[in-house]
């Protein structure tokens, strides 16, 4: 910490919880030493770095690729998920953005299907249960198939890319004013959605993964927007309305028994 | 029921679908009874003359009725678990949540209220005038109702005038909103149309509580 620059204060009110039944509160600190070049968590790995060497327990919060592509990352920092910087998570929020001596409330993302597991992480395996519902495709064993087999008009295979872009992280969730995780699983439907390799279990997917949210207890999607405002990837609305037609079509086309009845 | 109808129900998509669809009618509802109530500018005979020629149509009257009131109890009653399931959905509340400015909007964060004021406005309404004094009168022979007087005698206190503007303003935020929002819930959102549908939700919003809101401030100013 010789560096000159490291010379912004932040005085931080952050969300401590021991466990998941325990009682939580905020606790203030005071982070000194801070440079502008770094990222938010960098700024919480110096405090971490405080707390330890004073005995006291760090703060867990999830973090891993800190390149904003593994969707880790989930504070909520001044009330707005990821901070609310455009089209960027936690990990590529700079402390520049900050002025010296700001106050900065931080806290974990909040949804009934996100429960708490320490301080700032939350348990957000409520997504992986969505994707197992549907969120796969059936692939053939054997050579791979040839490049240009499928033929994807390149403005299809872009949309899929803008739905595939989703990292998982559920600042949709955390900042929908319902809690709902529809711009989630639009995105995952809308990926697969668009795509011949999808194709096969469309309807079934879209039935069962919508079937799995609303078990989940997600809220419902009221079109606020407030997701596709705050998501890291910019994953639009369209993609919500996608999932909505490929729900409909499949509510109204599909029926089991006609195809076999796989049980599905 | 078989499953797809009952899973169709029950599913949030599904339910939305069905808000989305009872509020689509209840708008094309307001339209009509817009249009009608405009002959409140043009002469208590006229306006009288319109209310008897509906009110003569017999059965048609009560199925348009029961299908109004379906719709309403629908789409209020799926509005309302909808939001009970949206409030609980967050489990803890934000100790500090701000708006990103390039989502929820106003009307969107308060649909839930603005419904409600019109659940309220709607039952004082039919109670203040479909329910309310009965007056007769005879136009070129033939004896009828004189809702006129009614109507004209309601809007001469100024408390009740200003009441049916601020519903008439709860009206307009919540059909602003719940327009457009139809459409993307059915799934349709295009790069084109969707901005365009939008505006088409506000100037619905604008020309049908903004209509409803003049016919209150002109009778109130035209006087019994």
């Amino acid at each position: 910490m010789s560096d000159a620059t490291a010379n912004m204060t932040i005085y931080l009110k952050v969300w401590r919880q021991a466990s998941a039944t325990a009682e939580g509160k905020f606790v203030d600190y005071k982070v000194d030493h801070v440079s502008p070049d770094m990222s938010f968590l960098e700024m919480f790995d110096v405090l971490n770095d405080q707390l330890v060497k004073k005995g006291e327990s760090p703060i867990a919060f999830d973090h891993d690729c800190r390149e904003g592509i593994c969707g880790m990352c989930s504070m909520m920092i001044n009330g707005k998920a990821h901070g609310g910087q455009k089209g960027t998570t936690t990990c590529q929020l700079h402390m520049r953005k900050f002025k010296s001596g700001d106050a900065i409330v931080v806290e974990p993302w909040r949804a009934k299907a996100f429960p708490l597991i320490k301080d700032l992480v939350v348990d957000r395996s409520a997504f992986d249960k969505i994707i197992q519902a549907g969120g796969f495709i059936s692939a053939q064993t054997g050579n791979a198939p040839d490049a240009n087999a499928n033929l994807i008009p390149k403005t299809v295979a872009d949309e899929a890319m803008d739905a595939a872009a989703c990292i998982g992280c559920g600042a949709c969730v955390a900042s929908c004013p319902n809690g709902s995780a529809m711009l989630f699983m639009g995105a995952k439907i809308s990926q697969l959605a668009l795509l011949p390799q999808g194709q096969p279990e469309a309807p079934r997917r879209a039935l069962n993964m919508v079937k799995s949210h609303d078990e989940l207890l997600f809220g419902n999607c009221t079109n606020h927007a407030e997701c596709e405002a705050t998501c890291p990837k910019e994953i639009g609305l369209e993609h919500i309305a996608r999932m909505n037609r490929e729900y409909t079509k499949a509510t109204f086309t599909y029926h089991e028994k006609a195809r076999g009845g796989d049980g599905a | 029921m078989s499953s797809a109808v009952s899973r169709y129900f029950t599913s949030s998509i599904g339910r939305k679908q069905l808000i989305a669809l009872t509020g689509l009618g209840l708008c094309g509802f307001l339209v009509a009874h817009l249009l009608g109530n405009f002959t409140l500018f043009i002469s208590s005979d006229a306006f009288n003359l319109y209310a008897h020629k509906l009110m003569s149509l017999g059965p048609l009257v009560y199925v348009a009725e029961a299908g109004l009131a379906g719709m309403f109890a629908l789409h209020l009653g799926l509005a309302i678990k909808m939001t009970i399931e949206n409030k609980t959905a967050r489990g803890q509340k934000y100790y500090m949540k701000t708006r990103t400015g390039r989502g929820e909007t106003l009307m969107s964060a308060t649909m839930p209220y603005t419904g409600l004021i019109l659940f309220v406005f709607l039952v004082l309404h039919i109670l203040q005038f479909k329910f309310g004094p009965v007056y007769n009168t005879e136009i070129d022979g033939v004896f009828m109702r004189d809702l006129y007087r009614t109507v004209v005698e309601y809007f001469q206190s100024p408390l009740n005038t200003a009441w049916y503007v601020i519903a008439m303003s709860a009206a307009a935020m919540h059909t602003a909103h719940g327009f457009q929002s139809a459409f993307q819930t059915f799934g349709f959102n295009h790069g084109t149309w969707t901005p365009k549908l939008k505006l088409l939700g506000i100037a619905y919003a604008v020309f049908v509580a903004g209509g409803f809101a003049a016919i209150s401030i002109f009778l109130h100013v035209k006087g019994a």
